[in-house]
């Protein structure tokens, strides 16, 4: 994990850059990224003609390049950014392209420690992973459902491994697809192979697969479960005993499976998102208990608030006994904890954020073209042009606001107190 | 053309070769046919087609609404009853014990010959729902395997790539790309903004957009460039709102595909989706690829681009510099007027930009279906005559009018129409509203 | 022939609507059960106002397209349909058996009125059957069946207009007038018939898509 101890939670504030300077200096501003730090703040900036480059605090990289597109912050405070030279694609962090380039680049994921930058890549005309640039020995005609280990050190992608003439169904349905892992294709093949999940230590994968038009099941390394459901979504890994746990389609209701055998007595008109809590004790899931009617339920149990259009989101808290998501009815969202509903609407919020001591939540919300920090239900005074996600130091006693106020970008640290009233 | 023919007992009044059908039929045994059946009709079907089933008397009131029947010279056999009657009072009749050549009718009948327009179901007096009728045919024709080629082909499609036209991963986020830089020739500052996490907007579009209709995406990059949006498109799949699995009836790849554009806007913390000018697509978000996710409504609000162009003339937004000279005519999609009324609007938006509109009669909900959509244009060339003689009664109308242009706001009305003008020889040119609207507006960023 | 009349307007009469009632009450029941089950989208999307603005629009002549297209048709089911609910209920003979039974009565029809009404049904059936007969679209899709549903319908006015004007016996056309009746009754649920049961849940449901979800009209 990435060491917070080191951040400047001392500071109370301070203006970083002034963005409103950026567009006398550059003819063309792209949207911002703040660093996790705080301590800088990034956009993709126009150089020259068809000249892009990425300014940082309001100086540009030395590198330029002919296209600039999704530009993200690490967890580590390295900044990547997806760019072209010359009709070929790489990944530049921290201004530095990686050595080898592609035919095109896409889906950069992260680390949890930042360490590592995968990207999902095409070659030639054929698709594979590459990781810190490093691509597979084994690219595919097709890959789709790109995903990642924990650590970064493992890739996998939904490949297809035979070709197939265009419409040929029958081809098709004989089962071309399959997962790769690092570029190795499994044996077995499937009809149609979508969302996977490694397992914590990276060595196991698991993906949600059709093995005809109508049979679906949760496939473990290669080895699909012996159950066949009427459909499934994404399974996801226990984090201490590597059970695979997955939503299953059983008759007209959906319930969670464990390898392959029913998990919750209780099955509902909808089921997905299942999370597990951090010491692995419970799990909890989106679900609807009846047609259009929204909630959380944990270990089986629903919620009782109900939201009518969606409920996302969800995060458990450190200690594994608290969880805050996201409800939304008409236009409005809602921050939901424990089963109870904040006061207060929103036109958009984002994931809350629990702090260390699972004691409280903040979240950024956006309401009426503002956008501030609320925690445990309560706005905080400030309304800015844009906030990013609140970051709790590691005692949790303060706040890391990033924001833009009048086109500057601020790095404040307050008291959680402050927040939390 | 093909004539009517009885084959194996079963009278098939177009016979056309498709290997889906064809080869799908020749895997049939009456043993799976029947257990197909029952599985569906008990475990999918409910009240409405029992209710239905014992309302309906036999009236044919349905059958003027349907074009194939007033196409084909009243032919009863392309009645709107007449197709339950050939496919789904025999399935329940018999309890399930048909014929694997009933079963290819059936699906021709279903997938082919019912565009689940949802015309008739404005004609029955009791309003059964007859599109609905036809879809669980197709269901049951989707789990035997006997979905015309083309469309299945399409599914297959939706379910490894999310998108209509095996578009793989990086092939959009390029034409993203090399559109915004055609359009920054016309508009330096016009951005297509990809992965915008926080904009207000989420647009999305068909496959074929990228695939062979790259000038819509940059009509449309020029609007939300004029109209000053704050807006994003993904780069990852989910950027495709189409749907042909929901019209092949593969509901489990209809539900996923919706999900994937669901939670892809929810990803991008959007407040709103517009959709490109697409009538299934609305269909498949709005009515039929929610439900199945038990999402009563659209989770995230979805505006067609008619409502959408209808906002910004009507704010002022977009403003439009010098009408459009030929003469207009307006062709009313299903999915976005019976299926949703935005039929004012779109008058509103035709007569805002252009100097001669001609009405089509009948109109509004009560136009003639294109004979395109519910997946039957994406049947492809094998049944592409069942479309041309199944809609003279489209063709006449669109004569009627004197028109030199028809405005089709939806991507298989469009398709279709072109067809029948073509195959009748109308000489109208066919467009959609944002094909005349990026001509005819103000582009003050332009050089 | 006496013993046989006492016989259906007696125990027959109570079997005919306690099967039309309980008939009528099970298939609905069965209808909002099943739906409940397996078709609860039923329920979520139902909306009383569009639902009533659908059979508003629809039980009046000429107040939708379909109806406008085909004035003939139009006038003369309405006719038909009018005077198929309102011969029976509104017939003084019919109201002075209810009163001679339970002592309840209502305001009747002049008896020519009646007359003319049950000629009303009895010709709309003939138009209903020669449409099957001669109408393509109609034709095709008509079984054994229909005819048989024509008929049952057509039977309880053929003989109480016979009975009425008392031709060739009235005590026999009486008997069969009220067989024919309690034929009819007992089918009602149990035939497409059933129409009369069903048509208002239908009509209201497309009336709440279409109204509701569609922001649309359906006539």
């Amino acid at each position: 994990m990435v060491n917070m101890e080191s951040w400047d939670w001392d500071t109370q504030e301070k203006t970083v850059s002034d963005t409103n300077g950026w567009k006398d200096k550059f003819e063309w501003v792209e949207e911002f990224q703040a660093s996790p730090d705080g301590e800088k703040v990034a956009a993709i900036v126009k150089t020259g003609e068809a000249e892009f480059s990425v300014c940082v605090n309001g100086e540009a990289w030395e590198n330029t390049f002919d296209k600039c597109w999704y530009l993200r912050y690490g967890p580590d405070g390295r900044l990547s950014c997806i760019v072209s030279s010359e009709m070929e694609w790489t990944v530049a962090v921290d201004g530095q392209a990686w050595d080898q380039s592609f035919g095109y680049v896409m889906e950069v994921k992260f680390s949890e420690d930042g360490k590592n930058v995968c990207a999902f890549i095409q070659q030639d005309g054929m698709y594979g992973a590459a990781i810190n640039g490093e691509p597979w020995e084994n690219l595919y005609s097709n890959m789709t459902n790109f995903a990642i280990s924990s650590d970064g050190q493992h890739t996998a992608g939904s490949v297809q491994t035979e070709p197939m003439d265009e419409g040929d169904i029958f081809k098709f349905q004989s089962g071309i697809f399959t997962a790769a892992v690092d570029g190795k294709a499994w044996d077995k093949t499937f009809v149609n192979v979508w969302n996977k999940a490694f397992s914590p230590d990276g060595k196991r994968l698991a993906a949600e697969a059709r093995m005809t038009l109508y049979d679906y099941t949760i496939v473990v390394d290669g080895v699909p479960w012996s159950e066949i459901y009427s459909c499934v979504w994404e399974p996801i890994f226990n984090p201490k005993t590597g059970a695979v746990v997955a939503p299953v389609k059983v008759g007209a209701s959906w319930t969670l499976a464990q390898d392959g055998k029913t998990m919750w007595n209780r099955s509902f008109v909808q089921c997905w998102q299942q999370i597990f809590s951090p010491d692995a004790s419970r799990v909890a899931a989106v679900v609807a208990p009846k047609y259009g009617k929204w909630t959380v339920a944990i270990d089986g149990e629903a919620w009782h608030s109900i939201f009518d259009d969606m409920v996302s989101d969800m995060v458990f808290s450190p200690d594994g006994r608290r969880l805050a998501a996201v409800g939304k009815n008409d236009y409005d969202y809602s921050v939901i904890v424990d089963d109870t509903v904040w006061n207060g609407t929103y036109d958009m919020l984002w994931q809350p954020v629990f702090s260390p001591d699972s004691q409280n939540v903040a979240i950024r919300a956006e309401k009426q073209g503002r956008q501030t920090i609320v925690m445990n239900g309560k706005p905080w005074k400030q309304e800015c042009e844009q906030v990013w996600d609140p970051v709790f130091s590691p005692d949790g006693s303060k706040v890391l606001i990033r924001s833009i106020e009048g086109g500057r970008y601020i790095r404040r640290v307050l008291p959680t107190t402050e927040l939390t009233g | 053309m093909a004539e009517g023919q009885v084959i194996d007992g079963i009278y098939f009044n177009e016979v056309w070769e498709d290997a889906g059908l064809d080869e799908g039929t020749k895997k049939l045994t009456p043993e799976k046919i029947e257990k197909v059946i029952n599985k569906v009709l008990e475990g999918e079907t409910g009240a409405r087609l029992k209710v239905y089933v014992d309302t309906c008397v036999h009236c044919g009131l349905c059958s003027d609404a349907c074009h194939y029947y007033l196409s084909h010279d009243k032919d009863p056999t392309y009645a709107p009853v007449a197709k339950v009657k050939q496919t789904m009072w025999e399935m329940i009749k018999k309890k399930g014990r048909v014929s694997p050549t009933f079963m290819k009718r059936a699906s021709q009948i279903a997938s082919t010959q019912c565009n689940v327009c949802m015309r008739c179901a404005m004609y029955c007096p009791f309003g059964i729902d007859i599109a609905y009728i036809m879809s669980v045919v197709r269901r049951i024709c989707h789990f035997l395997g006997i979905t015309p080629l083309y469309i299945q082909d399409t599914a297959h499609s939706h379910a490894v790539t999310m998108n209509q036209m095996w578009v793989k991963n990086d092939e959009w986020p390029d034409t993203l790309q090399w559109q915004e830089e055609d359009a920054q020739e016309e508009i330096p500052t016009l951005r297509i903004p990809l992965e915008k996490e926080g904009a207000d907007i989420m647009y999305s579009v068909i496959g074929p957009e990228p695939k062979f209709l790259a000038q819509l995406l940059y009509q449309a990059a020029v609007i939300f460039e004029t109209a000053g949006l704050n807006w994003t498109m993904p780069a990852t799949p989910g950027w495709d709102n189409s749907d042909m699995a929901m019209y092949t009836c593969d509901n489990e790849i209809m539900g996923r595909v919706k999900r994937v554009h669901f939670e892809t806007a929810r990803r991008l913390r959007v407040k709103k989706i517009v959709m490109g000018e697409c009538g299934h697509a609305f269909r498949s978000i709005y009515d039929r690829g929610n439900r199945w996710l038990a999402w009563k409504m659209h989770p995230v609000y979805v505006e067609h681009a008619i409502e959408f162009y209808y906002n910004l003339l009507k704010s002022g937004k977009i403003k439009i510099a010098k009408k459009y000279e030929e003469s207009v005519t307006l062709h009313d999609p299903c999915n976005v007027m019976r299926g949703r009324g935005l039929y004012e609007m779109a008058r509103y938006v035709v007569n805002e930009m252009c100097a001669d509109f001609r009405e089509m009669e009948p109109n509004r909900e009560h136009n003639y279906c294109c004979c395109a959509g519910g997946g039957v244009i994406n049947c492809g060339p094998p049944f592409k005559m069942t479309r041309m003689l199944g809609n003279r009664v489209k063709a006449e109308q669109i004569a009627a009018t004197g028109a030199k242009v028809c405005i089709s706001p939806c991507h298989n009305c469009h398709s279709g129409l072109e067809d029948i003008v073509s195959h009748y020889k109308l000489g109208v040119h066919v467009k959609f509203i944002s094909d005349i609207l990026y001509e005819v507006m103000e582009k003050p960023g332009a050089v | 022939m006496h013993g046989l009349y006492n016989f259906v307007r007696g125990p027959l009469a109570w079997v005919a609507f306690i099967l039309f009632v309980g008939g009528t009450l099970y298939r609905l029941i069965a209808m909002l059960v099943i739906a409940r089950k397996k078709d609860n989208v039923v329920f979520d999307y139902f909306s009383l106002f569009y639902g009533l603005r659908s059979i508003f629009h629809w039980i009046i002549p000429f107040a939708n397209r379909n109806s406008r297209q085909r004035p003939i048709f139009t006038i003369v089911t309405f006719a038909f349909h009018i005077c198929l609910l309102a011969a029976p209920i509104l017939l003084l003979a019919h109201v002075l058996l209810w009163d001679e039974s339970f002592g309840i009565s209502w305001w009747t029809l002049p008896e020519g009125v009646a007359d003319i009404m049950t000629l009303i049904v009895i010709g709309g059936c003939i138009y209903f059957l020669w449409r099957r007969l001669t109408q393509p679209e109609v034709k095709f899709v008509t079984f054994a069946s229909d005819f048989v549903i024509l008929a049952i319908v057509a039977a309880p006015f053929i003989t109480g207009f016979l009975a009425y004007h008392q031709w060739l016996g009235y005590k026999f056309w009486l008997i069969l007038h009220i067989l024919a009746g309690e034929v009819m009754l007992v089918a009602i649920p149990f035939t497409r018939l059933a129409h009369m049961i069903y048509s208002p849940f239908t009509r209201a449901y497309m009336g709440s898509e279409f109204g509701s979800v569609r922001h649309a009209r359906d006539w």
